[in-house]
C-alpha cells in the first residue's frame, strides 16, 4: 500500500516520542529552575505579524503557509506560526505588557515549506525568551541555559558560537548605502549568504578587504579576539564602537564563568529582528538550536521601548543527535496460562498493584502480542490459588513464585543499584 | 510521436496565428469566429492543439495535459509566484503581444508613491487579477498591512473609492474615468513560448521547435522597454464627489449588463452611459452612484463595504458562500432574469449517468483521480465533497469550461441556460445542483448613516416591487 503521508511531513513514533518526551522534560525543568514559565501560543496568527521590515526577511516569507480563514472574505490573511519568537513577543504586548520584565518559555511546532520534502515541514522546537533587559548578563543567561539544557539532555559535544548583528548593522551603515540596500544586504546575511556579501563590501570599499577578513574569516574562542579587533575596527568604522563594546562585555562574563565558545561572525543566520548578540548550537554537523537580541522588534510591533532576546532548540534535529536513552521504569508483561481458570479481573487486580508500585504493567490482550517488556509474568492456577512464574526475558531466567509481594521483592532487587521505580 | 500544444483564445489569438503562419504552422479553425476549441494543422497530423484563455494554460502545461503552451509571460509568473516549483520550463520570448503590469493608485488619492505607500498605516485593499504577483510584490516592498482582493477583472475601475491600489495592465489612462497614477512596474509581459517540464527534458519536440527556432526574436532588451507611463500625461483630474451618505451599486459587466439596465429601466431606475467613463453610468436618483464590475467580485466587494448593493447572480453569491460562510453579505432580492441551472457535466462516451456513478468502484478503476474543471471552484469543491467523490482534484478555470472535456478533466461544474451547448460539445448533464437568476445583495448588517439605510431599503423595495409586478 502506498504511504499515505503528506510530502514534507514526519510521524512521530513511539521511540521519537520517548526521546522527545525525555528532552522536553529536561527543557522545561532547566527552563523553570531559571525563573522562566511556560507560555503557549495559538498556531494560527495573522500574516501581518511577520510582513514589516525587522521580521522576516521575504524569502522565509515566500514560503509560510498563508491563507484566507473561512471568515477571511476581507482578504486578511492568517499562517502557520513560522517561528515563534513573533508570535510570543505578541503574547507579552497583549497580556503580560503591564507586568514588566518577563522570562518565557514554550514548546510548540513551526510550519514552513520546504521543497523537496527532505527536511519536515513541521519543526519543533523548545524556546526561551527574555523580555525588558538589555544588558551583557541577559545574552550571558540565555547561553548558560541552553548550554545547561544541551548538556542534560545527553548532548555529548556541541559547540555555542557567537556573533553580533549590531556589528553587522553598523558595518552596513559605515558604507552609506541606501537603507532598502542595506536591510537587503543583511537579509542575504541572515540568509546565510556571508561570502557574496562581503565580496560585495569589499569591492564597494576596498580599505576595508583586512580588516573585514580578520572579523569574517577567523574565529576566536575569547574576547580577547574581540578586543584586538577593536582598535583596528573603530578607526576605520567608528559606528561599530558600541556593538563591539557590548559583544566584548558578553563574551568576557562567559569566559569569566568558564563557559566555552567561538566567536564566528559568519555564525549568525537566521531572523531579520536580530538586533546583538546571536547564538548558535552545533552538534554532529548540524545546526540544533540559535537565538539572539531582538531589542527592536517589540517597539515595531508597538510595545513600547523594550529589549529582549531568546533562543530556540530544534526538537527535530536534537532527536537526531542524541543517543537513545532506555527508559528506566521496569515493565512487566501478564498473561494468564489458562483463561478458563484465570479472570481478566485477577489480571487486572494485578496489573493494578504493580503499577501503583510504580512499575509498567501491560495486559496481553486478544492476539499474541510479541512483547517488549524485560519481564514476562505469566499467572497460573486459579483465581482462589494463582501462582507465578516470573521471567527476565534479558536472560530468560524463569522463577516461581507463589505471592506478589514475593515478585515486588525480585524487581527490587534486580533494579536495585539501577535507577528504581519512578 | 504526438505533440499536443495549448493556444490563447482572445487578444494574443490573431498575433499568435499570424506568427505561426510565419512559422510555417498553418491552421485550421484557429481564428475568432471558430467556434471549435480544437484547431488542426494539415500538415503536422500528430499535433493536437486545443485553446484556453490564456490564464488556463500554465496550469495546463504544468501539469503536463500539454507539451507546449502559448500565453502571455504575466500569466506564467502569476503561477510561478505562488508555485515557484511548477514544472514549467519557459522556453522563449516571443516578442509580441507586450504588456506592462503596474502597480497604480488613483491620481486622487494621497499615496503618490512608492514611499507614501510605505508609510500607510491602515491595510492597503489591493485589487487584482494577480494575486500571486500583486502579493510577492508587495512583501518585497515591506509593506506591513495589506488585504489582496482578487477580481476577475476591471481592476481598474475600483480606485480610488472602492480600492487604494490596483495591479493593473496598459492603459493607465484607460476606460475607468478616473486617472490612474503608476507606482511601480511589476513586469514588462509579451507572449511567450512554455513547456511541460518532463516533455522538454525526454520528448521530442522537434517537429514543433524546428519550425519555431527561426522565428524567434532576439532576446529582449532593457532599451526596447515600454516607457514608463508619463505620470504628467495624465490628466489630473478632480476626485469624484462623494459623501458617506452615498450608496455605492455594483452592476454587472459582460452578457449580464444589457437585461439588467433593462430591468432598472422597468423599475423605474434610469442607467446612462458616461462616455467619459464607461465604467461609472449615471443614475437617476440622487446619492446613488454605480460602477460596472464583474459579476464575480460582486459578493466580495460587499461584504467587504468596497459596495452597498450589487446586482449578481446567485450563483456567484453561493460560490462566494461557500469558500466564506459567515460572509456579512446576503440575496436582498431575487430578480428572476438571466436564469441559468448549475449542473454537473461529464462526456457523453462515460457512463455515468447519476453522480452515485462517480462513486462506484468502476470510476475509481477508470478514473483514480476525478478531474473537475470549473469557474465555480467553491462550488464544485462543496460538490465534490459532500458526493463523497475522493480523491478528486480540481481545476480552476475561466471560462469555456467546456472545452476542458474530455481530454483534460472528467467533471464540470457548469452553467447552462438551455443545454445546448453541452450538447453540441458531446457533453451530458448527469445532475442539477441549483437554479440561479440574477440577485440583488447586500450586507447582512446595516451600514452607514440614516440617509444611506434609507436610500439602501428604498432600492431594495423598488426592485421587490419590480419584481412581483
Amino acid at each position: 500500500m502506498d504511504n499515505q503521508r503528506c510530502k514534507g511531513s514526519r510521524d512521530l513514533l513511539p521511540t521519537d516520542m520517548t526521546a522527545f518526551r525525555a528532552m522536553e522534560r529536561v527543557f522545561a525543568s532547566t527552563c523553570l529552575r531559571y525563573g522562566y514559565q511556560e507560555v503557549r501560543t495559538p498556531t494560527i496568527e495573522y500574516l501581518h505579524l511577520f510582513t514589516s521590515v525587522g521580521t522576516l526577511t521575504p524569502s522565509m516569507l515566500s514560503k509560510v503557509y498563508s491563507f484566507l480563514d473561512w471568515d477571511g472574505w476581507s482578504g486578511e490573511r492568517v499562517v502557520l506560526r513560522p517561528e515563534a519568537t513573533i508570535p510570543t513577543a505578541r503574547l507579552y504586548i497583549d497580556n503580560l505588557l503591564q507586568g514588566g520584565p518577563a522570562r518565557l518559555f514554550y514548546v510548540e511546532n513551526m510550519f514552513t515549506f520546504e521543497a523537496t520534502g527532505k527536511e519536515s515541514r513541521e519543526r519543533w522546537q523548545f524556546g526561551a525568551e527574555m523580555m525588558g533587559n538589555s544588558s551583557p548578563s541577559a545574552d550571558t543567561e540565555l547561553v548558560l541555559l541552553a548550554r545547561d539544557i544541551l548538556g542534560e539532555i545527553g548532548l555529548q559535544d556541541f559547540t555555542i558560537s557567537l556573533s553580533h548583528a549590531g556589528m553587522i548593522r553598523a558595518l552596513l551603515q559605515e558604507l552609506a548605502l541606501p537603507p532598502s540596500e542595506q536591510s537587503h544586504l543583511f537579509d542575504r546575511i541572515m540568509d546565510g549568504d556571508h561570502a557574496g556579501v562581503i565580496a560585495q563590501l569589499a569591492h564597494i570599499r576596498p580599505d576595508l578587504k583586512e580588516p573585514l577578513s580578520m572579523l569574517f574569516d577567523l574565529k576566536g574562542d575569547s574576547s580577547a579576539f574581540l578586543r584586538n579587533l577593536r582598535s583596528p575596527l573603530v578607526r576605520l568604522l567608528p559606528r561599530i564602537e558600541t556593538s563591539i563594546d557590548d559583544f566584548i562585555a558578553v563574551t568576557r562574563l562567559l569566559t569569566d564563568l568558564g563557559c566555552r565558545y567561538q566567536i564566528d561572525m559568519t555564525s549568525g543566520k537566521g531572523f531579520e529582528y536580530y538586533t546583538g548578540t546571536m547564538l548558535r548550537f552545533d552538534a554532529a554537523g548540524e545546526r540544533v538550536g540559535g537565538g539572539g537580541r531582538y531589542d527592536d522588534l517589540i517597539p515595531l510591533m508597538g510595545g513600547g521601548d523594550i529589549a529582549a532576546c531568546g533562543f530556540a532548540l530544534n526538537a527535530n534535529r536534537l532527536m537526531r543527535v542524541i543517543p537513545c536513552r532506555e527508559a528506566t521504569t521496569p515493565s512487566l508483561f501478564l498473561r494468564a496460562q489458562d483463561q478458563a481458570h484465570i479472570s481478566d479481573r485477577l489480571l487486572f487486580d494485578i496489573a493494578s498493584l504493580l503499577r501503583k508500585a510504580g512499575y509498567v504493567a501491560e495486559i496481553a490482550q486478544g492476539y499474541p502480542q510479541r512483547t517488549r517488556h524485560r519481564w514476562a509474568l505469566l499467572v497460573r492456577g486459579t483465581d482462589d490459588r494463582p501462582s507465578f512464574l516470573l521471567t527476565d526475558q534479558s536472560t530468560a531466567k524463569a522463577t516461581e513464585l507463589g505471592s506478589l509481594s514475593e515478585i515486588l521483592g525480585i524487581l527490587q532487587v534486580v533494579n536495585a543499584g539501577k535507577a528504581g521505580p519512578s | 510521436m504526438q505533440v499536443r500544444l495549448a493556444l490563447p483564445k482572445g487578444r494574443l489569438l490573431p498575433s499568435t496565428n499570424a506568427w505561426l503562419g510565419r512559422c510555417g504552422v498553418d491552421l485550421v479553425g484557429y481564428d475568432e469566429r471558430s467556434r471549435s476549441y480544437r484547431p488542426y494543422s494539415r500538415s503536422l497530423p500528430n499535433l493536437f492543439i486545443k485553446t484556453f484563455n490564456e490564464r488556463d494554460i500554465p496550469i495546463q502545461v504544468a501539469i503536463g495535459n500539454y507539451h507546449l503552451g502559448i500565453c502571455g509571460q504575466e500569466w506564467v509568473e502569476e503561477l510561478l509566484a505562488k508555485y515557484p516549483a511548477s514544472a514549467v520550463v519557459k522556453v522563449h520570448d516571443l516578442g509580441y503581444g507586450r504588456r506592462q503590469l503596474y502597480l497604480a493608485s488613483s491620481d486622487s488619492t494621497i499615496i503618490g508613491s512608492i514611499d507614501e505607500l510605505k508609510a500607510t498605516d491602515s491595510p492597503l485593499r489591493i485589487v487584482t487579477e494577480f494575486p500571486n504577483l500583486a502579493e510577492l510584490f508587495v512583501l518585497n516592498l515591506r509593506i506591513r498591512r495589506f488585504r489582496i482582493l482578487p477580481v476577475w477583472g476591471k481592476a481598474e475601475a475600483y480606485p480610488p473609492e472602492n480600492a487604494d491600489l490596483a495591479l493593473v495592465v496598459n492603459g493607465l489612462d484607460s476606460s475607468s474615468g478616473y486617472p490612474l497614477r503608476p507606482l511601480a512596474s511589476v513586469l514588462s509581459s509579451n507572449a511567450w513560448l512554455i513547456a511541460h517540464r518532463a516533455a522538454w527534458e525526454s520528448r521530442d519536440l522537434s517537429m514543433l521547435l524546428d519550425r519555431f527556432m527561426g522565428m524567434l526574436p532576439v532576446p529582449y532588451r532593457d532599451a526596447d522597454a515600454q516607457e514608463f507611463p508619463n505620470i504628467s500625461k495624465v490628466v489630473a483630474r478632480s476626485s469624484p464627489q462623494t459623501t458617506d451618505s452615498d450608496v455605492w451599486l455594483a452592476l454587472p459587466d459582460g452578457h449580464q449588463h444589457d437585461p439588467t439596465v433593462e430591468f432598472l429601466r422597468e423599475a423605474g431606475l434610469q442607467v446612462d452611459e458616461d462616455v467619459d467613463s464607461p465604467t461609472r453610468p449615471r443614475l437617476n436618483l440622487p446619492g446613488m452612484r454605480a460602477k460596472t464590475i464583474r459579476p464575480q467580485d460582486m459578493p466580495i466587494q460587499v461584504a467587504n463595504g468596497n459596495f452597498d448593493l450589487a446586482i449578481t447572480g446567485e450563483d456567484w453569491l453561493h460560490d462566494h458562500l461557500c469558500v466564506f460562510p459567515s460572509s456579512p453579505v446576503q440575496n436582498f432580492v431575487s430578480l428572476g432574469f438571466g436564469k441559468v441551472r448549475i449542473v454537473a457535466v461529464v462526456s457523453k462516451n462515460l457512463p455515468y449517468e447519476t453522480p452515485q456513478d462517480l462513486r462506484s468502484p468502476s470510476r475509481r478503476h477508470n478514473h483514480p483521480v476525478l478531474r473537475i474543471a470549473s469557474e465555480y471552484v467553491n462550488i464544485a469543491d462543496r460538490y465534490a465533497r459532500d458526493n463523497h467523490l475522493s480523491p478528486y482534484r480540481l481545476i480552476p478555470t475561466w471560462g469555456a469550461s467546456e472545452a476542458f472535456l474530455p481530454e483534460d478533466a472528467d467533471l464540470l461544474v457548469e452553467n447552462s441556460q438551455t443545454g445546448r451547448t453541452i450538447a453540441q460539445h458531446g457533453l451530458k448533464i448527469i445532475d442539477t445542483l441549483f437554479e440561479s437568476s440574477a440577485c440583488l445583495i447586500g450586507p447582512v448588517h446595516p451600514r452607514g448613516d440614516e440617509a444611506k439605510r434609507s436610500r439602501i431599503s428604498d432600492i431594495t423595495a423598488l426592485l421587490s416591487k419590480a419584481v412581483t409586478q
